[in-house]
């Protein structure tokens, strides 16, 4: 069926802020979806939340809404812009619910929208667990036994039935927020409840436990005739009882024979056709490790995590196909891009092995519980191609960035035999590799196979690894084991630690191409990867291109995670295509399957590959590229300069010494003095005793951090001795001590953040953000506001002098982000990075300045002056733009929630507006607060540390003159009552009850108002408090400027309902 | 041991050994299959070729029995990747290396098969050997006799070396008594139509019309088969009178090809042929496209059919290959792709149904 030409004008919903469940992808599946409907003269209207996102550029869409992702705010774009249709599969679980409701209600209908690809009933079907059941006994397909319940006592009826172990799901809740595995009937009591609460409906399922089972799933594609296909399917490494988002996932199932295979591709292809989908679909399935039994886990009915794994692990872009059978066209009347001569109506062959391995927070968030199941814990993930599953497993582990190259981690070399093998009984994000220690030790793989359940073919296939890695230790280096090793992924730095010789020759990699058709048709699609093989396609495609273009290398910034999030994608994204426009040939190089980055037409080239010096040197080699990019990939492609130095190449922008110089603290200090522009008095320390003495000669409180952090890393702040005690074991526990530490002044004042552009003379500042709390809370986790709120007229003109002034003094060609604290009416300087940062694409989109552009035309040597957007800062845009942090802390259990250096928010959502006041409410509804006005009973419970007690006052006054009952514990409460303010005293949770935590589960609590001095240990009783407030998801504010701005909201009038929403493309 | 494999145009490749040892001479294809290796090694359609398989893991969950298409493995040779020493899977009786030597078959492993499809995708299909006899891949190219043998290879007498001997019937009380033709028959084939509640004589590749008359069948099923088609010019001939019998008649690959020779059409070979479990297949009279097996190297060419005799029925949307006919006068279509599957999709078994559905109908 052609093209449906009644559909003219689509409404594309994305996935709104990263948070953990739905990270990037959906920025990569709806990028190519909205560029897909462009294409086909269709005009895209898009609305998402989070500004990171390449699919909110005007490039991208025709109409662009960076609104809170709510019903109302929908409806409301809807009537403003009329689309004809909605496209609601390409945006996650976010954007489907949202469509959904707005069907379940009527609006669409009413407003004579049609929702394309699929129908509130197909997505019933597959999401509500009783329709799900039905739809599955009637198709004749197994499920698991099981129950929907609405209430604990049905939970606890059922679970006895059945007997434990059960697993709990909640209902439309993503990446299986609120489940969990129950042993007993007191896991049931906590985890029913919680999933009870979370879902959306109050509905959760009891699922008979099959844990051991193997954990495969089939990406299917349906269109309107009815053709079906499946993309690729998947095996996890780890037996079902892991999410498939924790668990290392292969590509394609490995163990499987044609029987099994084919048994659950057919279950896959009858489930969608039943279902009606038209576009993409996931089958998760459960099978038997010992017999032909299988079992339905879930279908989920629209692009998902997996599929942007799928498409990349086969070069078959799903979301463009969905996008396209959407709008009518069916699979054989697509071209597979890939190949440009087959239909997409094929399944792809691989000639190679993929495996994604996850990234989680834990190496941030230590006291976390790293304990995996069936919620999913992963920020990110990454994806290695391999000839053999050994070589893609290195890859994976080297792309990571754990600081691994080998499957050994260093921590368990500690450990006795007895210790491991009691680990293997754990399931948490160490176990690969305590599975690897296992190995080594000499514990039978059958022993292994019995604790775990993880399937015998990956324990034979890690011991090859633990032999290579005995033979290296204990064999003379020859060729043979080299070759073999190299084979199996270890890089040559890798093989020289553990044979403790050089190695015997160099061997370097040749690259292989992803053709989606195991080499059956020639590809033109450029997407590589790297093995040890004599042949290198890379090295004949490039000769077959003949392009006398200059070439230049992109390196991307690896997983997602907290600190270095999609907006590094979408600086490198960017960087490609203006050298693109500019007449280079761009090549990338990147490992992360979820970004657009590594999209198969983004860059000329594409290198799915790990990001450490070895893999860099093998394409640098095939490349011979005239220059080198590291600017845009975070820390994961700053990491690479050192390295990239030594080897001589070109690296295009500021020099590659401008980064020690900003990041080595006595360099810094140099600079700093030449320039003249004052920093927070600090030390370098390394022991205990001499962060003591800095810390008294410095006063307290002090901020601590190692010398090299990322997102904030173990940076603290210390109000005394015992602080600076107890961190400094921590620190010494996490990092490695021969990095000095640094102890500064902490300055309580105003933090704001720059970002500029320079040309080695000119800058450039499109926008000055001023963050609402002050300074101890990390960027990453403010609230910031552009334009600047406070600042006065002579403070400004400082930072733009003083911006300057780094710029050039550190030659800063392209990008550099500079963090200055007001204190006093003084600037201070707390950090520079001379290269992209967090805040760029929320800048370029709220003024309009194409940042990226402008920062590689400078690095290809244009000047500022030359350009269209002038020097120095450009005035105040005639709105308010605030990013809000979000955060996943109902993920993390055990994280506290108090906000302090240390970076802990996984995404931001902005709000524009007129006004502050609008702007600011934007931003928290986008964020996901829920304001409502006081009801009879409701209160606000206020618990904070001494040296905010005075400063709470005023908003605790404005909460009670809003008529909210206020709550303190006892010290706050007197302060409180002592300054006429009324508060009742509420016991604390160590005291008993009815305390704090009853307070709280009562529901009359709208607010929580908790700072504390000291955080993290989760036995605290101000981290328990915080954390029942996430549980109970009650809002909880740790810090009193968070607290101030958000009460000036709730008194401002603003409004949801008829606050302005703007297209920022006509801004 | 040292294992090579000798292409007719000088290349060698050095790998691991595995299987058996010796020298043996066959057509080089490659399979784009990522599973099902069982079920290939065992097709008879393989007869006189050495298989290279693209999808690089191989052995991962061993030799079952239970998946095997025929008594024996067919094909001349096996290239693999990296061949599995440790398989897992619960049906598992033993490795792929076993059952190649315990077959006589030779394998090659540890060469870069993605290179080798590369080269025979460009080149087309090639004759070469796998031997373990030579020290070093100059000392095999030295020995003219081998190359002399390389080079001179086709695969003949394909079919009479892979039928049955003798007709054997399958389910005695079935409904519908079907005669299946043995070109080198996969055994789902015979299971698909048992299962359909199907009386199955399996009868000899030269078996006459006269002698079907005997049999007192409801219908006629063409299997599958290795080699030219056109080289089978007995059976062509006995497949003219066997159409005029009225009979209802469904074939399948050879089968089909050699319906098409016998009904006036030619047959062509392919560059590389289409040997994999992904090919697109359009149905044109539905406007439907299925994913299909396919193992074949020559195809019917379409325009050689006489439009009165019958039509194209399906063809291969990536290239237009002729994958069906529906002839006009009489009861019978036939199709290049495999609908038993093994291995492969089962998306279009449903064809068998058509056929019991012919059947009925022509009671």
């Amino acid at each position: 069926m052609p093209k449906d030409t009644s559909i003219k004008k689509v409404l594309v919903i994305g996935s709104g802020p990263i948070i953990i469940g739905q990270a990037a992808e959906f920025d990569y599946s709806g990028t190519q979806a909205c560029r897909a409907l462009k294409a086909e003269g269709i005009e895209v209207v898009l609305v998402n939340s989070n500004p990171a996102t390449i699919m909110t550029d005007p490039n991208i869409a025709d109409r662009v809404y960076v609104e809170p992702m709510t019903p109302e705010v929908i409806k409301r774009i809807i009537q403003k812009e009329k689309p004809d249709s909605i496209l609601p599969n390409l945006g996650g679980q976010t954007g489907l619910n949202m469509a959904m409701s707005l069907a379940r209600e009527g609006f669409l209908e009413q407003e004579g929208v049609r929702l394309l690809g699929c129908k509130p009933d197909t997505i019933d079907r597959a999401e509500d667990r009783q329709l799900f059941k039905d739809t599955m006994e009637k198709l004749g397909e197994p499920c698991i036994p099981s129950k929907v319940v609405e209430n604990l006592d049905d939970a606890l009826a059922f679970a006895e039935e059945i007997g434990y172990p059960v697993i709990v799901r909640p209902a439309f809740t993503m990446g299986g927020t609120g489940g969990g595995i129950c042993a007993d009937v007191a896991q049931l009591r906590e985890i029913g409840t919680n999933g009870l609460r979370l879902s959306p409906i109050h509905q959760v399922l009891i699922e008979k436990c099959i844990a051991g089972w193997k954990e495969i799933e089939y990406e299917v594609m349906r269109d309107s005739k009815g053709n079906v296909i499946t993309v690729c399917n998947m095996e996890n490494f780890d037996p079902v009882g892991v999410h498939t988002g924790d668990s290392i996932v292969v590509a394609p199932s490995q163990t499987l024979t044609d029987k099994e295979y084919q048994m659950l591709r057919s279950s896959a292809l009858r489930i969608i056709s039943e279902l009606g989908i038209e576009g993409g679909c996931n089958c998760q399935f459960a099978l038997n490790p010992d017999s032909f039994e299988y079992a339905v886990i879930e279908v989920n009915p629209r692009v998902s995590r997996s599929s942007a794994l799928a498409s990349k692990a086969t070069g078959y872009p799903i979301a463009k196909v969905a996008t396209k059978i959407a709008i009518g066209y069916s699979l054989d009347e697509i071209t597979n891009d890939i190949t440009g001569q087959t239909c997409a109506c094929f399944e792809p062959a691989l000639d190679y092995c993929v495996v994604k391995f996850p990234k989680w927070p834990f190496d941030k968030f230590v006291y976390a519980k790293k304990d995996l199941g069936t919620q999913m814990m992963a920020t990110g993930e990454v994806m290695a191609i391999g000839q053999s599953f050994e070589e893609a497993l290195m890859k994976a582990v080297r792309s990571i960035e754990l600081g691994l190259d080998t499957m050994n981690l260093p921590a368990l070399a500690e450990c006795t035999d007895e210790e491991i093998h009691a680990k293997l009984h754990v399931c948490d994000s160490e176990r690969s590799f305590v599975v690897y220690e296992a190995i080594k030790r000499g514990i039978a793989l059958e022993e292994i196979h019995r604790i775990t359940r993880i399937d015998l073919w990956f324990l034979h296939k890690m011991e090859k690894l633990a032999q290579t890695q005995h033979r290296l230790a204990t064999e003379e280096p020859n060729m043979e084991l080299y070759k073999l090793a190299k084979r199996q992924g270890f890089t040559d730095k890798a093989i020289e630690r553990l044979s403790g010789m050089p190695v015997p020759a160099r061997l370097r990699a040749g690259f292989k191409m992803v053709d989606t058709c195991a080499a059956e048709f020639s590809a033109r699609t450029p997407y590589f990867y790297s093995s040890f093989d004599e042949e290198n396609e890379a090295e004949q495609f490039i000769a077959g291109k003949n392009s006398d273009k200059k070439k230049v290398l992109v390196f991307g910034s690896g997983p997602i995670r907290i600190g270095q999030g999609i907006e590094f994608d979408y600086c490198s994204v960017h960087c490609v295509w203006t050298l693109k426009n500019f007449g280079y040939e761009a090549i990338i190089a990147n490992n992360n399957p979820e970004t657009v980055s590594t999209d198969f037409d983004t860059g000329d080239r594409l290198y799915f590959d790990p990001l450490d010096p070895e893999s860099v040197e093998n394409i640098l080699e095939t490349e011979k590229p005239w220059a080198c990019v590291v600017q845009f990939g975070g820390q994961t492609a700053i990491k690479l300069t050192k390295h990239l130095t030594k080897l001589g190449v070109r690296m295009l922008g500021t020099p590659a010494d401008a980064i020690d110089e900003a990041e080595d603290r006595e360099r810094f200090d140099a600079l700093l003095e030449r320039c003249g522009i004052p920093r927070p008095k600090g030390y370098t320390v390394l022991t205990t005793e001499q962060a003591l003495e800095a810390g008294s000669e410095l006063g307290y409180p002090v901020l601590l951090r190692p010398s090299y952090v990322l997102g904030g890393q173990n940076m603290i702040i210390a109000y005394g001795p015992e602080d600076v005690v107890e961190y400094m074991k921590v620190i010494a526990e996490n990092t490695d001590m021969e990095n000095p530490v640094l102890v500064d002044k902490y300055l309580m004042g105003t933090e704001c953040e720059v970002d500029a552009i320079c040309d080695g003379e000119d800058f450039l500042i499109p926008g000055m953000m001023e963050h609402v709390e002050r300074a101890g809370i990390h960027s990453g986790d403010s609230i910031s506001v552009y334009p600047t709120r406070t600042l006065s007229p002579r403070i400004k003109q400082m930072l733009v002098e003083y911006t300057g002034r780094l710029a050039r003094e550190l030659k800063v060609v392209g990008l550099v982000n500079i963090q200055y604290v007001v204190y006093n009416n003084q600037v201070y300087v707390i950090e520079v990075n001379p290269r992209s940062s967090r805040t760029v694409p929320y800048i370029s989109k709220v003024t309009g300045v194409p940042m990226v552009e402008l920062a590689v035309r400078c690095m290809l040597g244009e000047k500022l002056k030359d350009m269209e957007w002038g020097t120095g800062l450009r005035p105040d845009a005639p709105y308010v733009a605030v990013k809000v942090p979000v955060f996943s802390f109902e993920k993390l259990h055990g994280v506290d929630t108090q906000l302090g250096p240390e970076m802990k928010s996984t995404g931001e959502v902005l709000g524009i507006a007129r006004t502050f006041s609008e702007a600011l409410l934007k931003g928290l509804v986008g964020a996901g607060y829920k304001f409502k006005a006081p009801r009879p009973g409701s209160c606000c419970l206020i618990t904070v540390k001494n040296a905010d007690k005075l400063e709470i006052l005023d908003t605790a006054w404005q909460l009670k003159s809003m008529g909210y009952k206020l709550y303190g514990t006892s010290g706050t409460a007197k302060v409180l009552n002592s300054n006429m303010i009324a508060c009742n005293t509420v016991r604390r949770i160590s005291e008993e009850e009815p305390n704090l935590l009853n307070l709280l589960e009562s529901g009359l609590v709208d607010y929580v108002i908790s700072t504390s001095d000291k955080g993290r240990d989760p036995e605290l009783d101000s981290v328990r408090l915080r954390r029942k407030a996430v549980e109970l998801s009650v809002p909880c504010l740790t810090s009193i400027d968070t607290a101030k701005v958000l009460v000036e909201t709730l008194r401002s009038g603003a409004n949801m309902d008829d606050v302005e929403l703007i297209d920022i493309s006509t801004l | 041991m040292k294992t090579f494999l000798v292409l007719a145009n000088g290349t060698v490749l050095e790998g691991q050994h595995f299987g058996a040892t010796g020298t043996r001479v066959g057509e080089v294809v490659f399979n784009t299959g990522m599973v099902g290796y069982e079920e290939t090694l065992t097709d008879p359609s393989y007869y006189g070729q050495i298989i290279t398989q693209s999808y690089p893991l191989v052995g991962n969950y061993g030799i079952n029995g239970e998946d095997a298409e025929s008594d024996r493995i067919w094909a001349f040779g096996y290239i693999v990747r990296e061949l599995c020493d440790a398989p897992s899977n619960f049906r598992c009786k033993k490795t792929l290396d076993a059952y190649l030597k315990e077959q006589g078959i030779i394998g090659l492993a540890g060469v870069d098969t993605r290179s080798l499809v590369r080269l025979l995708r460009e080149s087309g299909v090639m004759n070469g050997a796998l031997t373990t006899e030579y020290e070093t891949a100059e000392e095999a190219l030295e020995d003219a006799e081998l190359m002399e043998r390389i080079r001179n290879y086709t695969v003949t007498k394909a079919v009479e070396s892979v039928t049955c001997e003798k007709p054997v019937v399958h389910q005695e009380d079935g409904q519908y008594h079907v005669a299946l033709f043995d070109f080198g028959s996969k055994y789902n084939i015979l299971r698909s139509l048992v299962k359909r509640d199907c009386k199955v004589t399996v009868v000899p590749a030269t078996t006459t019309a006269a002698q079907l008359k005997e049999m007192h069948l409801d219908g006629i099923m063409l299997s599958n088969g290795p080699g030219d088609p056109a080289e089978n010019v007995e059976i062509i001939e006995n497949l003219k009178e066997i159409a005029a019998l009225g009979l209802p008649i469904f074939g399948i690959c050879l089968g089909h090809q050699l319906m098409a020779l016998a009904q006036g059409a030619t047959t062509e070979k392919l560059k590389y042929g289409h040997r994999g479990v992904n090919q697109p297949v359009t149905d044109l009279a539905h406007g439907r496209t299925y994913i299909t097996s396919q193992n074949h190297g020559y195809a019917v060419v379409g325009d050689s059919l006489d439009a009165s005799v019958g039509e194209v029925s399906h063809v291969n949307a990536n290239d237009n290959t002729v994958e069906g006919i529906r002839y006009k006068h009489m009861p019978c279509f036939t199709v290049q792709f495999h609908p038993e599957a093994c291995g492969g999709p089962k998306d279009t078994d449903y064809l068998f149904d058509e056929f019991v559905d012919m059947m009925k109908g022509e009671r």
